[in-house]
């Protein structure tokens, strides 16, 4: 591979770039792989590259039915946090946190990653409880947040309005250490490290059916022929269900749009993240300037990848009420993606009933932060059997009733 | 520059008067910014994203990219306006973005010279060592140099409003086809909106002038609107865009109301909300550009729109223009221009032979046509000087350089299948136009299965009038038709046009240009992209066309590629040697254009964000100066502050006073839900963990609410009114949520029940009366019985109350003597006017929801939300009391027998003292020793609850605790706030009157 950097380009730039090569191949499927990875979705990717870099496993094929990052990963509005309230959850998302920091360093891509702090504001009592345990709880789980005040909310953030006729803000909980990505670099720098341990991720090759023996995976079936596997990643987030049923069993996940805006860019004018959860919308700003807004769930199940404006009103609404002047602002663009959410909110990272295949999915809205962990936890179970990351998301939990529940802490969980 | 000569749309009369940049300049009633900016000759009007190059005008309408400016100030500043959208008014203030210290000269064109190290992608290759660096010194320079217009600093003091409408038919553009389709429509009976998003009627028809029934298309025009104007059935809007196109023919329209007329009062603008049988998307098409070397100068524009500004405006850009064109189309500018008296030194074409009828015009004109020829490149740097004429097959090779100081441009049209696409619509390659239409095989669909958008005219790739106008008014019908108006609307109008030549396609100029000068053609002109951007992404692999826009950033800036998609869709198509139709387009969503988040808040700002619920006495909390706290909707009084006291303060007085004499709570926002008929008993068995089939009338009960995993999700005392009557309290933020879970079991699964729910909340008022003087009180004010025998703990009674009519409920959250009262919401004020009246003799005070917690945490009642969070079930908080064992099933009771749930390592409820007499923070956990497999702290409890007790003059809290019920006196530690732990010892959970004996007096 040839490496990126400031030289790189100078160089290319005297020979009118002809020299820089695919960043990733355009591979042709093999009969066989040691591991099948479906989707190539952010986690897909990343649990492929850390099979590759963690286990010396590189007979990977990572099979898409689309186009590489075109799932959630290359729809969300990429908050990063792990202030997460249950152990489980705050592991596997400060895991993730952490490696996000080295990530461009690691990957030579640069992933964009901005820690520039994320805030959640408390606007009732009952907020001000929730946010309050989470700090304790975060402070025990290794996870650096604090509980700041209205004034420090106000400073941090001067286009925010605290002392809104509604729901002033009464203090906020706020991770330093969160922030953003770019999410199609995420998605890319994984490919092309992927693709140069000589992985093949194939586009346009739809997994259509799984063939076993004997309660054990062999390949699948896909739109391009079939391929033979001694093991098999299912990481298709909105489509979990549907592939698991393929391989016959079932997943307790419900596919919904979650949809997202941007405004028009303007010169900076917002440095932090910010959720509102009472008011139900959450803002920050790209690097492009645009203001990069999200809210709910539509509140019925489809495929459709995209959703109701009634939605979109709501949001909006909220942002104005808590950043009075982005009324002035124009939405450039709204879309949706299909988020797979099981009943506790919380990802299912497990073995399954079929031996051989894995499941990772249903980290429904909020799954970009989590990527290099889940892949790293993912390529764990995967290669050894288990993981104490993976530990508490498997899929029996809801057999024993033992849920990771963060709703408690967050109504929005992005 | 003016003409002496056109301009129909502006009153060269009615001089406007407007400033650029703090230049005082002129224009005319009827002009837009854009026409009045380059009648002053000012074609410079902003800089690009990436390299901060020159930018002019390009195009006269909504897919103008490059001419974004500041308008107004203060509370009414906007940042990227689109001028060629913005309609001129006396003393309209613009400004130019993006450039510094000035426009003309902008020290960021220093990305220019440097723009062969800044291909595209290039970010993503660098700026990554060292680490830090990304945070602290990249990406602040990188954001310092993003953005376009300013952020405003303040609100909006403007105001805002929308209009929910049903119609048969939304016909969204007024060109010819939209038009005759709402004609159509209109004329069978059928209700219709037609909306046209600029100030005037007529489209393109109304400038190149084809005749219509024999008549000028302005005279049709004209008779057709009189002729809707005069239907009751028909509405038609102007300045009005289409929006989006939602599931189920939900559309969206925004109307610019006042923005041409600041001065004029009401709404700024307004949202339709717009459900349809049939949209009709008649939203014309859109020329395309051609990328030639350094077609981003200004005095480059897209030929019909130079046209548009001289026909409708009577403006020109330059007074040489040199057209280029694939198409016979372009040659009407040649004639238009030539017809204005302006100088066409000639008409460049790409095609081989330009035969057609109008090529020929232009000849008999005396304009030179040179086929088989493009341009090389462009001279000039903040306007044109010239151009370089080439071969088009060929390598750039100069043949001739023509000096003028305009270019016209036409690479053909593009439909506007924008609306057609937002819901699914999908699309089909024309090969002879070049160009992508709607399939009319595959339409988006509604809940009926069948098509509920039909595009027509241009947007259907209907370039002739005639057919355009045909389709458009058979369209109209049709829509009509689905919904039921088959009256029949006559015959369709003939159109007729000059025919013309087919177009041949051509994507790069000239075919074979080398890497310098496709470096140098600008596909998207706002974010810098070029051809050779495009082809680098191909050569990366990024081969599919999101992965291509996503690396190049093409067609996503303010203009989301309306001139850029379909011609950098071709250069990936090339570069990959792939069909274009293979490669397909990106995806297009809502808006059509930016649309302003004020307009789609509405009215729904500041007080009115969303309703306060307010209770009957509100006017009251609010006049004794309470303290309130939003809970859910409503607002409630958190704690009554007298003088220069504290919260706080205030909290431990009404405390104080409800145990030593009488307080009195607000307790009307608490749920209440009817549950009736001869199945509710059954039903309320399933509903509750408790029975209550088996309440006696005119007695209470407290009841326990789980979800279907067996979590407590709500509590409440529900009463026995009559025989098939069940009157169940939930809390304060329940009511809707289990009115709605209600709703859901006797919907979804027991739909057989014979089963009615009815929500009550707001039509009683409750108030609580609760302290040892509570009876007496009551008693001196006179009426129903209320002594221990007449009404025991647990029942309640309807009677009168200082001649009130009441129903009061012997229930206690509190721990003393208590009596619920509820009264008809109208005399809510009253009763509770005359409580406080007459309680001022017993000490009354109200008290807030801060003073209620602490009295039910004395007791160690548990409160919803407090000591549950949804992974909480009855039995961790020792309620198992009101478990009922007799049942066969309720809804939680299989959820509570699984694994986890019968765990006997669950954290139970206790109550928690510190060893120091201190208040244990909100949320605190208790530490055990050493870490989990992940490093964590183990912990083994955490506080639910936690207050300073005024009865017992000390910290009070419940919490969880691991086998908490059995560790009673142990001392365990507890974080604090800010870090550190502090020592609270197990105790009973229950701080106050253990035995009760206080509530049942
Ligand atoms: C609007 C929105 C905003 C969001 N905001 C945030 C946020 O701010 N922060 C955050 O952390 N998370 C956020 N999320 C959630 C986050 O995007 C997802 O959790 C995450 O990207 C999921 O990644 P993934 O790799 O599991 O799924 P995806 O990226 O969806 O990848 C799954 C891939 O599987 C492919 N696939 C499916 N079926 C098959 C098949 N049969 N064969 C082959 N391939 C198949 C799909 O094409 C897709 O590419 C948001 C999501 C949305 C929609």
């Amino acid at each position: 591979m040839k490496r990126y950097s400031a030289f790189a380009i100078a160089r290319e730039a005297f020979r009118q770039h002809s020299g820089w090569t695919r960043a990733w191949g355009q591979a042709e499927p093999k009969p066989r792989y040691d591991v099948i990875i479906v989707g190539a979705g952010g986690h897909g990717l990343a649990t492929a590259y850390y099979l590759g870099k963690n286990f010396g496993i590189t007979n990977v094929a990572v099979l898409e039915k689309g186009w590489l990052g075109g799932g959630n990963t290359g729809r969300n509005t990429t908050i990063i946090r792990s202030n997460y309230l249950q152990d489980p959850s705050a592991a596997i998302y400060e895991k993730a946190r952490s490696l996000y920091e080295g990530l461009s360093q690691d990957l030579n891509y640069n992933v964009m990653f901005s820690p520039r702090g994320v805030m959640m504001l408390a606007q009732t009592q009952h907020e001000i409880r929730g946010y309050q345990r989470t700090v304790h709880a975060n402070n025990l789980q290794g996870v650096t947040t604090e509980w700041i005040s209205p004034a420090r909310v106000k400073e941090l953030c001067p286009i925010m309005n605290i002392d809104g006729p509604r729901y002033p803000v009464l203090g906020a909980l706020w991770q330093a250490r969160g922030g953003t990505a770019r999410h199609d670099a995420v998605a890319w720098g994984y490919a092309r490290a992927c693709a140069d341990m000589g992985m093949d991720i194939i586009q346009q090759c739809e997994v259509t059916g799984v063939t076993t023996e004997a309660g054990k995976v062999t390949g699948v079936n896909t739109t391009r022929g079939d391929i033979k596997c001694g093991k098999l990643g299912m990481v298709v987030a909105g489509h979990a269900s549907v592939l698991a049923q393929k391989a016959g069993f079932q997943l307790p996940i419900e596919s919904v749009a979650l949809q997202a805006l941007v405004s028009e860019p303007i010169k900076p004018c917002m440095d932090v993240v910010v959720m509102a959860n009472t008011v139900h919308g959450y803002m920050s700003q790209s690097d492009k300037g645009e203001m990069v807004i999200g809210g709910g769930t539509d509140g019925y199940n489809n495929y459709t990848q995209r959703g109701s404006f009634h939605h979109i009103e709501e949001t909006v609404r909220a942002l104005v009420e808590t950043f009075p002047i982005v009324g002035r602002l124009k939405m450039l663009r709204q879309w949706g993606g299909i988020v797979d959410v099981t009943g506790d909110r919380s990802p299912i990272l497990s073995k399954t009933p079929v031996e051989g295949i894995f499941v990772n999915c249903g980290w429904g809205t909020g799954g970009f932060k989590a990527i290099p962990g889940s892949g790293w936890a993912m390529a764990e179970l995967m290669a050894k059997g288990a993981s104490p990351l993976t530990e508490e998301f498997s899929m029996n939990r809801f057999r024993h009733g033992k849920f990771i529940d963060e709703s408690v802490a967050a109504g929005v969980a992005h | 520059m003016r003409l002496r000569t056109n301009g129909r749309l502006v009153a060269k009369n009615r001089p406007v008067h407007f400033t650029f940049n703090g230049k005082r300049l002129q224009g005319y009633s009827g002009d837009t910014l854009a026409s009045a900016l380059l009648a002053n000759d000012q074609l410079l009007v902003g800089r690009s994203f990436k390299y901060h190059r020159p930018r002019g005008l390009v195009a006269a309408g909504a897919e103008e990219p490059n001419a974004l400016v500041e308008l107004g100030r203060g509370d009414r500043q906007e940042p990227n306006a689109r001028v060629t959208q913005v309609e001129l008014f006396d003393g309209l203030a613009a400004r130019s973005q993006n450039h510094w210290p000035s426009l003309e000269f902008d020290v960021g064109v220093i990305n220019a010279k440097l723009s062969r190290f800044l291909p595209a992608g290039f970010y993503y290759k660098t700026f990554m060592q060292p680490q830090a660096f990304w945070k602290h010194v990249y990406e602040p320079i990188i954001r310092a140099s993003a953005g376009l217009g300013r952020a405003p600093e303040t609100g909006d003091d403007h105001t805002y409003e929308h209009f929910n409408v049903t119609v048969d038919v939304l016909v969204v553009g007024g060109g010819i086809a939209g038009l005759a389709a709402a004609l159509a429509a209109g004329r069978a009976g059928a209700r219709v909106l037609l909306v046209e998003q600029t100030s005037g009627w007529g489209g393109r028809a109304v400038v190149d002038r084809p005749s219509i029934e024999g008549i000028s298309a302005q005279d049709w025009v004209n008779a057709t609107l009189a002729e809707l104007d005069a239907m009751p059935n028909v509405d038609v809007r102007l300045r009005c865009q289409g929006a989006g196109v939602f599931d189920h023919g939900y559309a969206l329209a925004h109307e610019r109301l006042t923005d041409h007329a600041p001065k004029q009062g009401g709404p700024r603008q307004r949202l339709w909300r717009i459900r349809a049988g049939r949209i009709v998307t008649a939203t014309g098409a859109i020329e395309r550009p051609l990328s030639f070397a350094y077609n981003d100068v200004p005095g480059v524009l897209l030929a019909a729109a130079l046209r548009d500004y001289v026909v409708n405006f009577g403006v020109a850009v330059g007074e040489r223009t040199v057209i280029v064109t694939n198409n016979d189309d372009a040659y009407r500018t040649a004639i238009a221009l030539h017809d204005a008296g302006l100088d066409v030194p000639a008409v460049i074409d790409a095609r081989t032979s330009a035969k057609g009828e109008l090529p020929e015009q232009v000849r008999a004109l005396g304009i030179k046509v040179l086929t088989n020829s493009g341009i090389a490149s462009v001279d000039g740097g903040k306007r044109v000087t010239g151009v370089q004429v080439c071969a088009q097959d060929g390598e750039g090779t100069v043949t001739e350089t023509i000096p003028c100081d305009c270019v016209a441009m036409s690479g053909g049209w593009s439909p506007v299948v924008h609306l057609w696409s937002h819901c699914g619509g999908k699309l089909v390659w024309d090969e002879p136009h070049a160009f992508f239409r709607p399939d009319a095989d595959r339409p988006p669909l509604g809940a009926d299965g069948e098509g509920f958008v039909i595009a027509v005219g241009t947007a259907n790739g209907h370039l002739f009038t005639a057919e355009a106008i045909a389709d458009g008014f058979s369209a109209g019908r049709k829509a009509a038709k689905v919904a039921g108006h088959t009256r029949k609307p006559g015959q369709a109008p003939m159109g007729d046009d000059v025919a013309e030549d087919a177009l041949t396609p051509v994507w790069i100029m000239p075919a074979q240009a080398p890497y310098k000068l496709r470096s140098k053609m600008w596909l998207d002109y706002q974010n810098d992209v070029k051809v050779s951007d495009v082809q680098l992404a191909a050569q990366e692999g990024f081969q599919s066309v999101e992965h291509a826009k996503r690396y190049t950033t093409l067609g996503m800036a303010t203009d989301q590629g309306k001139l850029s998609n379909i011609n950098g869709l071709a250069v990936l198509s090339n570069a990959l040697g792939e069909a274009i139709p293979r490669v397909g387009t990106t995806t297009f969503r809502p808006p059509y254009t930016p649309l302003p988040l004020a307009a789609i808040t509405g009215v729904a700002r500041d007080e009115l964000f969303q309703p306060i619920r307010k209770t009957p006495v509100h006017a009251w909390h609010d006049a004794q100066g309470a303290e309130f706290e939003p809970v859910g909707q409503w607002r409630r009084p958190y704690a009554y502050p007298r003088g220069d006291e504290t919260a706080h303060d205030a909290v431990t007085r009404e405390v104080v006073n409800t145990r030593e004499n009488v307080g009195l709570l607000d307790a009307s926002t608490l749920g209440k839900l009817i549950v009736k008929g001869p199945d509710a008993g059954k039903f309320l068995d399933m509903m509750y963990t408790n029975m209550m089939s088996n309440l006696a009338v005119g007695k209470c009960r407290y009841g326990l609410m789980c979800s279907e995993n067996g979590f407590l999700m709500d509590d409440g005392v529900v009463a026995r009114m009559d025989d098939d009557t069940w009157l169940c309290h939930t809390t304060t933020g329940g009511a809707d949520r289990i009115l709605a879970h209600m709703e859901d079991w006797l919907q979804c699964e027991w739909w057989d029940w014979q089963v009615y729910v009815a929500n009550v909340t707001e039509q009683y008022a409750q108030f609580a009366v609760v302290g040892p003087k509570a009876r007496q009180l009551l008693q001196a004010i006179g009426g129903m019985a209320l002594t221990k025998d007449d009404l025991p703990f647990m029942q309640w009674a309807s009677g009168q109350i200082g001649g009130f009519d009441v129903r009061v409920f012997r229930i206690s959250f509190s721990g003393e003597l208590s009596y619920e009262i509820a009264v008809a919401a109208g005399q809510g004020a009253a009763f509770w006017d005359m409580l406080v009246k007459q309680g001022e003799a017993f000490g009354l005070m109200p008290y807030g929801t801060e003073a209620l917690h602490v009295l039910r945490a004395e007791k160690g009642f548990i409160m919803i939300g407090d000591e549950t969070d949804g992974t909480v079930i009855p039995q961790d908080l020792n309620l198992n009391w009101a478990i009922s064992k007799k049942k066969d099933d309720f809804l939680g009771k299989r959820g509570q027998l699984r694994s986890h749930m019968v765990d006997p390592d669950r954290w139970k409820l206790v109550g928690l003292e510190t060893v120091d007499g201190s208040v244990l923070a909100d949320g605190a956990y208790a530490v055990a020793e050493g870490v989990n497999a992940n490093g964590q702290r183990n912990t083994q409890g955490r506080v639910t609850s936690t207050y300073y007790s005024p009865t017992l003059k000390k910290g009070i809290a419940m919490g969880l605790v691991k086998h908490g019920p059995t560790r009673m006196g142990e001392v365990i530690a507890f974080t604090k706030e800010g870090g550190g732990f502090v020592d609270a010892r197990i105790v009973d959970p229950v701080f106050y009157d253990k035995d009760g004996e206080k509530q049942n007096v």
